[in-house]
């Protein structure tokens, strides 16, 4: 050891063992490969982990309490459902960064752009000609009978023609060249202001690392995103485009983010009863009477959005706000329908219709992905349901879905009388050997398994990718399930300069 | 700015301008217990009543109690007007404006909630009540010189300054409703110490010993004191410097929005037809009645103040 002040591992690299029952599971560590701590420090990490060895582990710890306390001042919280107690909850932040180099990026930039841009020409399609159906490469029941295919959308000209501004593509890796997406978020994607909020958080704690590493900036994405809304603003207006968030309201999960990007994006956090149609338009309540908004960053789901078109109960939308839409005089980000994009099922077909588009092979993997509805893939699946995750077609945030290795067999059992109800409400997938990161733990470093969610925004003017992305983090050792709402943490993520 | 906002606005400072008067009062409930031999039983039932919670209380409680009387005005969640109450009232519509505030005022205003939350999860003794009482007066503070020192002088500040001295101008009138009968001259048993211990509860109230001073040297008539806190324009708890400063930030809305609201004629009304005069036309009048009919117009200025500016529809 160079240094006495070195970190010790707590545990071996492939420590995961015992807990999936992957006996000779090696996984493999973005910080060290495959070798463990004995091993070589992989290249993009080489600077930061001499600055590591430097450091006193009483120093970091303290500096870890004290990003815990600027994350409460700040307020960067998340209300948890269905926990009364536990209104405002942090996310856990780990102040361990995960870098990934330029040319990795580059490389992964290509594939996502390339996604995007299939996912937004499948949407036009999917409400119009419907091509990819007649040409026989999607299954017309995978649309007619998909609950997240909106009817009301059929032939309609959302402004600029871009159906998902704002996008974040799930990636997981597995080695040294081999990422997958995991899932695609073309709906309404979160976690946009903890990638903002973990780097001046780092900013603010170690500016040293920012001489040492030429890391590239994330800072202009709320600059970015008012340009990037204010793009697709309806055509034909006569002034500058008045862009607006909407919110459910403060006891929303994401509330916090919502106040953030409108803060940071200098307009108004709306909410349905601050907004009503007038003469053809969508106008909000000031303190002057009330005004237009032409662009509406919305992170009210589809369901809920006019209940005079969807959902009659809702109130957090505007009776009303479809036909402004439809009218082509609102721009709604993300379009109302985009959710058949991000559906389960129809990942598994992302493959062909990134091919169908783009006329090209997919840069990015898809995970192979087997569809309960088909008869055979059932079966594969109903024998193999001790090394499958399964998850609900529709369901989000890790909730409803069973991770074979890790479950016990009263898990497997009831979770099959699920699957054998309704197939179709199912897929899965073989459980991937996640890459980890090291975390900083009581004990020192510790590899945990993580994933990434760039963030891409969309408009006439182009497709924009944030360097980085939000990583989230697995906190409890072995464990696969990384979302916040799970006891999952979050890290600064740099994507450095070449 | 969206009517909500100015509606969060106005009740954030509100809350935070009501806890800190209500810091006052316990303080100096407090003080005059510590002070006088005896049952003070009567003044903590006074101090509830100036808070405007005696019945409140009286639904929960047979006597009234000191430690009762504090934890209640302190802590209790089912007293809306509590310390903790109005600091998780101001958090919540901070939280709701929060593209409005400055990062400063917000971080201010969250650690204020978290602190005084934190400190008021326990029943306070004693001995540790002078401490929290210091502590959400610095808090409160701290929010305030944020607010002066990095917001931009617009509506949104505007807002902030309604709320603060609506509730303002609100606590003193009632400490006056509470103790008028102590400031009226035709009391006969001047400078008892009876009366001193009164005139002294009315003044720390108001954090207003040092400013008495100033103004009216060694006086202790009844008559200064309703001076001081009617119509005093350099006291900055005076019925008349709040309504003063009421004018002004209704008049910057007014003149920046390039309409006249009713709210400007109403406390225009208020300022000519209540604040005008000297003290001894206010007794003319009848200092009670006074005092109501201010409690009155002030209500209804926040209520039109509610329509003017579009806080709900």
């Amino acid at each position: 050891m160079p240094c006495n002040t070195r970190l010790a591992w707590t545990t071996q690299i492939s420590d995961g063992v015992g807990h999936t029952g992957m006996s000779d599971q090696v996984y493999f560590d973005e910080m060290w490969g495959t070798g463990g701590s004995e091993g070589t420090v992989r290249s993009p990490y080489a600077p930061f982990n001499s600055w590591l060895n430097g450091e006193d582990p009483k120093h970091l710890r303290a500096k870890q309490r004290e990003a815990e306390d600027l994350f409460r001042l700040t307020g960067i919280t998340f209300n948890v459902y269905g926990r009364a107690e536990a209104e405002e909850r942090l996310i856990p932040f780990d102040i361990i960064p995960r870098i990934i180099s330029g040319r990795e990026w580059q490389k992964l930039s290509r594939g996502i752009e390339q996604r995007v841009r299939a996912i937004n020409a499948f949407l036009y399609d999917i409400y119009h000609g419907q091509e990819i159906v007649k040409a026989g490469r999607l299954p017309q029941e995978m649309i007619a009978r998909n609950e997240a295919f909106l009817p009301e959308m059929i032939g309609v000209q959302p402004p600029g023609n871009v159906y998902t501004h704002i996008v974040g593509i799930d990636l997981v890796r597995t080695g040294p060249d081999q990422f997958y997406v995991l899932e695609d978020n073309a709906r309404t994607p979160s976690g946009v202001s903890y990638m903002l909020e973990n780097r001046e958080t780092m900013l603010q704690m170690f500016p040293e690392l920012f001489s040492e590493n030429r890391v590239q900036p994330v800072s202009t994405y709320p600059t970015d995103l008012f340009n990037s809304l204010a793009a697709c603003a309806p055509e034909g207006l006569d002034r500058k485009p008045t862009v607006g968030v909407l919110t459910p309201g403060i006891f929303n999960s994401a509330y916090y983010e919502h106040s953030f990007l409108a803060d940071q994006m200098g307009v108004e956090l709306v909410e349905g009863h601050d907004l009503r149609v007038q003469d053809g338009q969508l106008n909000m309540r000031t303190t002057r009477g009330y005004k237009p908004i032409d662009v509406l960053y919305r992170r009210v789901d589809d369901d809920f959005l006019d209940p005079l078109t969807f959902n009659p109960e809702s109130a957090l939308g505007v009776p009303g706000i479809m036909d402004v839409y439809r009218a082509g005089r609102l721009t709604i980000a993300n379009a109302p329908g985009t959710g058949i994009a991000d559906d389960k099922a129809i990942y598994s077909y992302m493959p062909e219709i990134v091919e169908f588009y783009t006329g090209e092979r997919p840069l990015l993997e898809n995970v192979p992905t087997w569809r309960c509805s088909e008869k055979d893939a059932l079966a594969y699946v109903l024998d193999n349901l001790a090394d499958l995750v399964v998850k609900e077609v529709h369901g989000s945030g890790g909730y409803g879905m069973l991770i074979g290795p890790t479950a016990t067999k009263k898990d497997i059992a009831e979770f099959r009388k699920k699957l054998e109800a309704r197939p179709s409400n199912y897929i899965a997938q073989p459980t991937l050997s996640l890459s980890t990161v090291p975390i900083f733990t009581r004990a020192g470093l510790a590899p945990r398994h993580v994933d990434l969610r760039p963030y891409v925004l969309v408009s006439p003017n182009g497709i924009n990718i944030t360097p980085g992305g939000l990583t989230r983090v697995a906190l409890k050792k072995g464990s696969l399930v990384v979302n916040s709402s799970q006891g999952g943490g979050t890290k600064d993520t740099w994507v450095l300069e070449d | 700015m969206l009517g909500k906002t100015a509606n969060g606005l106005f009740w954030m400072y509100r809350g935070l301008e009501r806890a800190e008067n209500t810091a006052r009062l316990i303080e100096t409930g407090q003080r005059i217990a510590l002070t006088r031999l005896g049952s003070t039983d009567d003044e903590w039932r006074s101090v509830l009543q100036t808070a405007g919670s005696l019945n409140g209380f009286i639904q929960r409680h047979e006597h009234v109690t000191k430690d009762a009387a504090i934890d209640w005005l302190l802590r209790d969640k089912d007293n809306p007007s509590s310390v903790l109450s109005s600091v998780e009232h101001a958090r919540q519509n901070a939280r709701m404006v929060r593209t409005a505030l400055t990062g400063e005022v917000w971080e201010a205003m969250n650690g204020t909630y978290m602190r005084v939350k934190e400190v008021l999860a326990r029943k306070i003794s004693e001995r540790d009540l002078s401490g929290v009482l210091g502590m959400i007066r610095q808090r409160t503070g701290l929010v305030r010189g944020a607010t002066h020192g990095t917001m931009l002088r617009n509506d949104i500040y505007d807002f902030a300054r309604i709320g603060t001295f609506l509730e303002r101008a609100d606590n003193t009138a009632r400490i006056i409703d509470v103790k008028y009968y102590v400031l009226l001259p035709s009391v006969t048993s001047v400078g008892t110490s009876l009366d001193n211990v009164q005139w002294e509860t009315i003044l720390r109230s108001v954090s207003a010993r040092g400013g008495f001073r100033m103004e009216y040297g060694a006086s202790n008539e009844p008559r200064d004191i309703a001076q001081f806190l009617i119509l005093n324009r350099r006291m900055p708890r005076s019925l008349a410097f709040c309504a003063h400063k009421l004018r002004d930030n209704l008049g910057y809305l007014a003149s920046e929005y390039g309409h006249n609201a009713p709210s400007l004629a109403k406390i225009d009304h208020i300022e000519r037809s209540y604040l005008s005069f000297d003290i001894d036309a206010v007794f003319d009048y009848g200092l009670h009645e006074f005092i109501q009919k201010m409690l009155t117009s002030l209500s209804e200025l926040g209520q039109q103040i509610e329509v003017d500016y579009r806080f709900y529809e």
